[in-house]
């Protein structure tokens, strides 16, 4: 009964509830860093790390949180693992740091982060709210890939900063603001003509 | 001069955003009616100038003297709350009118990932006070005219014939894209 929950709750966070193309959250940082694939890698990876660690937090504590500051709680639960973050992207990877500027700590009040400890994490026991979060940073991660990739193909021949076409004329607007808009526009539309068609 | 520069680069050129993304899911959430962008935007603006001030102050004389850089987002996400919650019991209490204009879109603002944006920028870019204020209002300014345009053009879309896997998310952010390339061409004014 248990492992089927869990499961459900895996398979719906990265299918027909995923944070990016049906809830629309954690837009602004898809859009942001997607322009190349190494930059998203990284930025996935401490987004997974932030939402597993914040949902467990806050779902062992969610006995002991007042019901009228459970969001600023909240809010300094997710800071701290932020930080964490923060600090070993300074320390060991300080070119990618300075490439993701102020995104890293906009992890903070990125949607999903908030939205899966506020919605999930409060109501369940710690082992499920860690694979509600880790399920929902993996599905925010497939999708964030696949723009990625597109983007850093078109707009500029490489992917993960390898050359793939010698020859290759750079489509500018894709690694531009406008590109990340029309990319991601696209994906949705595919997504929901294609796997979630029911639901419309 | 360079204030007027400041102001432009942050309302046109590097737009919150258009360009930078910042604060994306109120304005696709918010903006489908234009009297509540308006009022949303309103909201932004003044809150962003008054953090934007706010933690300088923080910055300068109390973490950068202790040497406690590294809990920057901690204490700004902090003050934002804070002064979100102020200002909506001062606005209630002195100008009942505003806060039913404003009313619910004040507390969203304290998870505008772009007011936490702008104050970190600021940070980065080390700006002087008054550079500082003005780079904040010209965001809230950037933002909201950003909301106001794409609201706009939403309200016409609820009219137009859209294929139906389009409806929703998909043309919002198509027109939003098509809104961005419009800004792309600002980029070419003489301002960073």
């Amino acid at each position: 009964m248990k492992n089927n929950r869990g499961l459900a709750v895996f398979l719906g966070n990265l299918g027909k509830d995923n944070p990016v193309f049906v809830q629309i959250l954690g837009i602004c940082s898809t859009l942001a860093v997607t322009n190349s694939v190494r930059n998203t890698f990284v930025m996935c990876l401490g987004l997974i790390f932030t939402t597993a660690l914040s949902g467990t937090t806050v779902s062992l504590l969610r006995f002991y949180i007042p019901q009228r500051i459970r969001m600023i709680v909240t809010v300094l639960i997710i800071a701290v693992y932020v930080i964490i973050v923060d600090i070993v992207l300074k320390a060991w990877y300080h070119e990618i740091a300075r490439e993701l500027g102020p995104y890293v700590g906009l992890i903070i009040t990125n949607c999903i982060v908030m939205g899966r400890a506020e919605a999930f994490a409060l109501q369940n026991n710690p082992l499920l709210s860690m694979l509600d979060g880790f399920s929902s940073g993996m599905g925010y991660t497939w999708v964030l890939l696949i723009i990625a990739v597109i983007r850093e193909f078109f707009g500029a021949g490489t992917v993960w900063n390898i050359k793939i076409f010698d020859a290759w004329t750079n489509w500018t607007i894709m690694i531009m603001a406008p590109g990340a808009f029309f990319v991601l526009a696209l994906f949705i539309w595919i997504v929901k003509s294609f796997f979630i068609r029911e639901k419309l | 001069m360079n204030y007027i520069l400041i102001l432009i680069s942050a309302v046109l050129v590097n737009n919150f955003v258009m360009a930078r993304f910042l604060g994306l899911c109120p304005f696709i959430g918010v903006s489908t009616k234009y009297s509540s962008s308006l009022g949303m935007g309103l909201a932004v603006i003044f809150v962003m100038t008054m953090s934007g001030s706010a933690t300088w102050f923080l910055d300068r004389f109390i973490l950068i003297p202790l040497n406690l850089g590294f809990l920057k987002t901690i204490v700004f996400i902090l003050v934002i709350a804070t002064l979100v919650q102020l200002v909506e019991m001062i606005i209630k209490k002195s100008a009942p009118l505003l806060y039913d204009a404003l009313g619910i879109y004040l507390p969203l603002i304290s998870t505008n990932c772009a007011v936490l944006g702008v104050t970190l920028i600021n940070i980065d870019a080390g700006y002087s006070l008054l550079e500082n204020i003005v780079h904040s209002a010209g965001g809230g300014i950037g933002f909201t005219l950003a909301l106001i345009i794409l609201s706009t053009i939403r309200e016409r879309l609820e009219y137009a014939p859209i294929p139906e896997c389009f409806k929703g998310a998909p043309i919002a952010f198509i027109s939003a894209g098509l809104v961005s390339l419009a800004f792309l061409g600002f980029s070419g004014l003489p301002v960073k």
